[in-house]
């Protein structure tokens, strides 16, 4: 569904992201894993548009998606829940959710199907709806930008670190939500630090360290990988 | 403060404004509020862009003078019907804006604002040294009040007034309309973020550009109107003075509020009337206050209500949940 191939993104003359090679299969859920700084993010700026690749190719659906305008990509499918889970803090609930979906604005109907399904994941959000998103607590702010993510029914989906700063049971609730919203069918990239959850849930994974891919495989590969375990797992 | 009390404040000062002229009878007067409100126009338009989406134009001033030598130029030179040169002198405002908006918004902050504050300078020198078109510092003379339509005359102040009037009063409705829609809400977010913007599917350049535009084309409106009613224009009016006062009565009012373009346009205007006498000592008195008023209240008078209602509601939600909570306790 999604490859890069030898993709280096580069800050000036320094390269984030040295000659990655990632493939993602519909249906999936993908972790990247790497410390702060490793070049995760960077990726993901390359895949949304907000960064243009050096060199390498990005293939979505067999079509090359380099260089292409983020509003496009979009429109094409893929969609990237921001690190900080970056909302619109004035804007109510339900106002960051139509915002989400604005590449679906001319299909009212649908779009109302969408929230409730939003509200059916994150029961939360439909209590709230009407509150500003500034003024909801870390956990259902992350749920929200999910939630708006989700508006703009991805085919493709990035997370970046859903789970920094959050209580460990709220992370818990977070992993199974993201677990549920790729069995409804929405192919899953994810960034995360905490290498225990994501590989839980996670099909496969590739380990970054300065910007290069250093390790990848199946999570069980991942799991019983000794460098893994005592860099990201801690056992 | 219930939506409904609200309400009633709006329609209090529709009236007052309506009742204005007769209350005061003073001609002068209507003058200075005629002017304040054709101010204000220009102000909504430079809110659109600064307030809602984030981009601080300093070529204000210059679009205003565009809109204002259009309705000069077509009338006076070319003897064009009034309502039709003044239809066409926003929209030939708009059509310059959206050429300098291709490419002013390739710069962003303070390159943006530094950007157009030259576009605006330009648009000054256009002004005062092409003599044979403009007049050059001579100025425009003999621009016709606006025509008659049907039975009515737009001769005598009073009647200047009301009709300037009807057109503020339809610029905010459609500034209301536009920020409550989604093209306002995406202006809003783009303010809040670029990156975020992009990264849910919005075209940040085509939504800048429309509402760089829309600004303009609220700018040569209110242009227009001040060609009509002092009939009589010079360079100046384009010059950088001129944007700075605009940009300061949008900061006293509220920038990034409905309400802040007028209430900080008619307060400033009015202050400054009552303290003529001082002439430019004037400074002295608004340099500071206007400091103060940024580091203490950078969203304005209408910032300060605004922080003020938000305030309120939440101690009254606050309450209710005690009380409910407390309720449910004698339940149990």
């Amino acid at each position: 569904m999604l490859s890069l191939k030898n993709v280096t993104v580069k800050y000036g003359a320094y390269a984030a992201v040295h000659e990655v090679n990632i493939k993602v299969e519909q249906g999936q859920i993908v972790v990247l894993l790497g410390a702060n700084g490793a070049g995760k993010s960077t990726t993901f700026r390359a895949i949304s548009g907000l960064s243009k690749p050096a060199s390498g190719e990005i293939l979505f659906e067999e079509k090359s998606i380099s260089g292409i305008s983020p509003d496009k990509i979009v429109q094409s499918g893929i969609v990237q829940c921001a690190e900080d889970r970056k909302l619109f803090p004035q804007m109510t609930v339900q106002e960051n959710l139509v915002m989400g979906a604005y590449v679906q604005r001319k299909n009212k109907k649908k779009m109302k199907q969408t929230m409730d399904e939003v509200f059916e994941l994150f029961p939360i959000l439909y209590e709230k709806r009407n509150d500003q998103a500034g003024s909801m607590s870390g956990g259902q702010q992350q749920m929200l930008a999910i939630g708006r993510s989700l508006m703009s029914k991805p085919k493709l989906m990035l997370l970046d670190e859903p789970s920094i700063g959050l209580a460990p049971l709220i992370v818990e609730q977070m992993f199974e939500s993201i677990q549920l919203i790729n069995k409804e069918g929405t192919t899953i990239l994810l960034a995360e630090q905490n290498a225990n959850a994501a590989l839980n849930i996670a099909d496969k994974g590739y380990v970054y360290e300065n910007g290069k891919i250093v390790v990848q495989g199946s999570s069980k590969e991942l799991f019983s990988n000794e460098e893994v375990r005592k860099a990201y797992i801690g056992a | 403060m219930p939506k409904k009390f609200e309400k009633y404040i709006v329609i209090f000062f529709i009236v007052l404004a309506i009742i204005f002229p007769l209350i005061t009878q003073n001609d002068y007067y209507i003058h200075i509020m005629t002017l304040a409100f054709i101010w204000s126009i220009a102000v909504y338009g430079l809110n659109l862009l600064a307030g809602y989406t984030g981009y601080l134009s300093l070529a204000h001033a210059g679009f205003f003078a565009i809109g204002a030598y259009a309705v000069g130029l077509l009338t006076v030179k070319i003897e064009m019907g009034f309502w039709v040169a003044f239809i066409l002198a926003p929209i030939i405002t708009a059509v310059i804006g959206f050429f300098i908006g291709i490419i002013s918004l390739r710069t962003k902050e303070h390159y943006f604002a530094i950007y157009t504050l030259c576009v605006g300078y330009v648009i000054y020198l256009i002004i005062d040294k092409w003599d044979s078109l403009t007049e050059g510092v001579r100025g425009l003379m003999g621009i016709p009040a606006p025509a008659n339509i049907g039975p009515i005359s737009f001769t005598t102040p009073l009647s200047q007034y009301y009709l300037v009037l009807a057109i503020l009063l339809l610029v905010i409705f459609i500034i209301y309309r536009i920020i409550n829609s989604l093209v306002g809400r995406t202006f809003i977010a783009i303010r809040n973020s670029e990156p975020l913007a992009l990264s849910l599917g919005i075209s940040t350049i085509k939504n800048k550009l429309l509402s760089f535009v829309l600004s303009t084309f609220f700018a040569g409106l209110a242009g227009a109107l001040y060609a009509s009613f002092v009939r009589f224009l010079g360079p100046d009016i384009a010059s950088t003075a001129i944007t700075f006062d605009l940009l300061m009565y949008l900061i006293v009012g509220g920038i990034g509020t409905l309400f802040g373009p007028i209430v900080g346009t008619t307060l400033i205007v009015w202050i400054s009337q009552n303290l003529q006498f001082l002439q430019d000592y004037r400074m002295l008195i608004f340099g500071p206050l206007l400091t103060i008023l940024i580091i203490f209240a950078p969203r304005g008078i209408m910032g300060i209500i605004g922080d003020w209602k938000v305030k309120s509601s939440e101690k009254k939600r606050n309450k209710e949940a005690q009380k409910s909570q407390s309720e449910l306790k004698k339940e149990a």
